[in-house]
């Protein structure tokens, strides 16, 4: 028997209200009922990143978190990066003028990722970034870009550039 | 869609308990990131879980009153490893989980649902032994608490009765005062990889840092439960801090220790890894305790 739950959350600003079946994970709520496929279903059991979302501040790859635990949260996809303009963000640029991008399936994940370092307001060595970038697998363009595309971001909003 | 039968979310302590009680065969569920993902492979699929996800009063870590540190169950891995009081009496535990999984793992992983588990891979389990961890736990009569050691019954199976759940990890202050700690993990991949063999030690050296006064290793990975490697610890209590003394050291381990072959590696590499560990850790819990060797 079909067990359902009403689930009140924030996505990208927007308070929201959906009754959601309970053994949906929030990938599932994300894509199925809000239409937010920037959050990409990869491996879903939490290990290649494609799905990661920012709840309250903090990344969470939400193949493996339940929907029903969005109750009263506050959850950031990368439909929620772009201006109103429809301009990118300077980490989605930065992402484009570095060649990060391949197949871009793992992009979105990728990229809430370097939200979440670079929204910390500090700086990061190098090897600090590989090891905040190591829960995203890609299989296109490896990941010398994508750190390329990070520090260049984090230098600028630093004012190090 | 996970293949879930029914899911009872608890609001509170005593709610999960209610609800323990009310469904017995039901698992529960903390992070998710082992049961969900056992669902996923179809290994637990099919079952009632009970949620404790969001029962707040179950994180956080805090100082109490005699000085022992107290880390809510749910308190996830990245949380240990960020907390000041972590960072500044038991900084070995905040380093020990900061090499679980990934960044996302880190922060949906517990540190309850790392040990109630019961494997011996978890990177929280071989810290918690060498720290002489309590591990807190409540049910519908209270509270009980019980060395980590006696926790761990047997590969999957903790000490959980049918109507308690595990609420606080608790580091007494007498076990980590005037301790340094090391851990080491040794896998395969930097990230999100299973430790093929991990050791932890806690030092604590003479005043005049000459003499090992007590030495506490634990391991993860070197039999069916993370485990202490006793003689070793006997050996080494009131011996002169010297290289030769640490040699022999790691060499006692494998009186100790029961690792196995597997997939992930052979017995003998895993023997290896045991001794080659101790050492090196001990030498780290030597450096940061301002001994020299």
């Amino acid at each position: 028997m079909a067990q359902y739950k009403l689930v009140r959350c924030t996505i990208n600003g927007k308070k929201v209200e959906q009754m959601v079946d309970v053994r949906a994970s929030l990938t599932d709520m994300l894509r199925n009922d809000y239409r937010m496929t920037s959050v990409k279903k990869g491996c879903e059991v939490g290990e290649c990143g494609a799905c990661n979302v920012l709840i309250d501040g903090e990344c969470f790859n939400s193949c493996i978190y339940l929907a029903v635990w969005a109750e009263g949260k506050h959850i950031r996809t990368l439909e929620g990066l772009m201006s109103e303009d429809g301009e990118l963000s300077d980490i989605q640029q930065a992402f484009i003028d570095e060649a990060a991008v391949q197949c871009g399936f793992c992009t979105p994940g990728v990229i809430m990722s370097a939200v979440e370092i670079l929204e910390s307001g500090r700086d990061y060595t190098d090897d600090e970034l590989r090891k905040l970038l190591s829960g995203h697998l890609c299989r296109c363009t490896g990941y010398e870009n994508i750190l390329r595309a990070v520090r260049k971001t984090l230098d600028k909003r630093l004012g190090k550039v | 869609m996970y293949d879930i039968k029914a899911l009872y979310e608890a609001s509170s302590i005593e709610d999960a308990i209610k609800l323990r009680l009310e469904y017995p065969e039901a698992q529960i569920l903390a992070g998710g990131s082992d049961v969900l993902v056992q669902i996923r492979e179809g290994k637990r699929a099919g079952k009632e879980l009970i949620s404790i996800y969001m029962i707040d009063e179950m994180r956080g870590v805090t100082l109490d009153d005699n000085g022992d540190i107290r880390i809510g169950s749910l308190t996830s891995f990245s949380h240990i490893t960020k907390n000041e009081i972590v960072k500044k009496y038991i900084n070995v535990l905040g380093e020990a989980v900061d090499m679980v999984g990934s960044p996302q793992i880190r922060n949906i992983g517990t540190i309850g649902g790392n040990t109630c588990n019961g494997v011996t891979s978890a990177d929280s389990a071989s810290t918690l032994f060498a720290l002489d961890a309590l591990v807190e736990l409540t049910g519908s009569s209270g509270k009980r608490i019980i060395p980590i050691s006696e926790f761990y019954i047997k590969a999957g199976t903790v000490d959980i009765k049918p109507d308690e759940i595990q609420t606080a990890i608790i580091i007494p202050k007498e076990k980590y005062t005037d301790y340094q700690g090391h851990y080491i993990k040794y896998a395969m991949r930097n990230a999100l990889d299973i430790t093929t063999t991990g050791c932890s030690v806690n030092v604590k050296l003479s005043e005049d840092k000459k003499v090992f006064e007590d030495v506490r290793i634990a391991y993860g990975v070197a039999g069916p439960i993370p485990m202490r490697a006793k003689t070793a610890e006997e050996f080494i209590k009131g011996k002169n801090v010297s290289e030769d003394t640490a040699k022999e050291f790691s060499l006692k381990v494998l009186s100790d220790i029961n690792p196995r072959d597997s997939w992930r590696a052979s017995k003998a590499f895993r023997q290896h890894l045991a001794t080659e560990l101790a050492y090196r850790a001990l030498k780290e819990c030597v450096k940061l305790s301002g001994g020299e060797m």
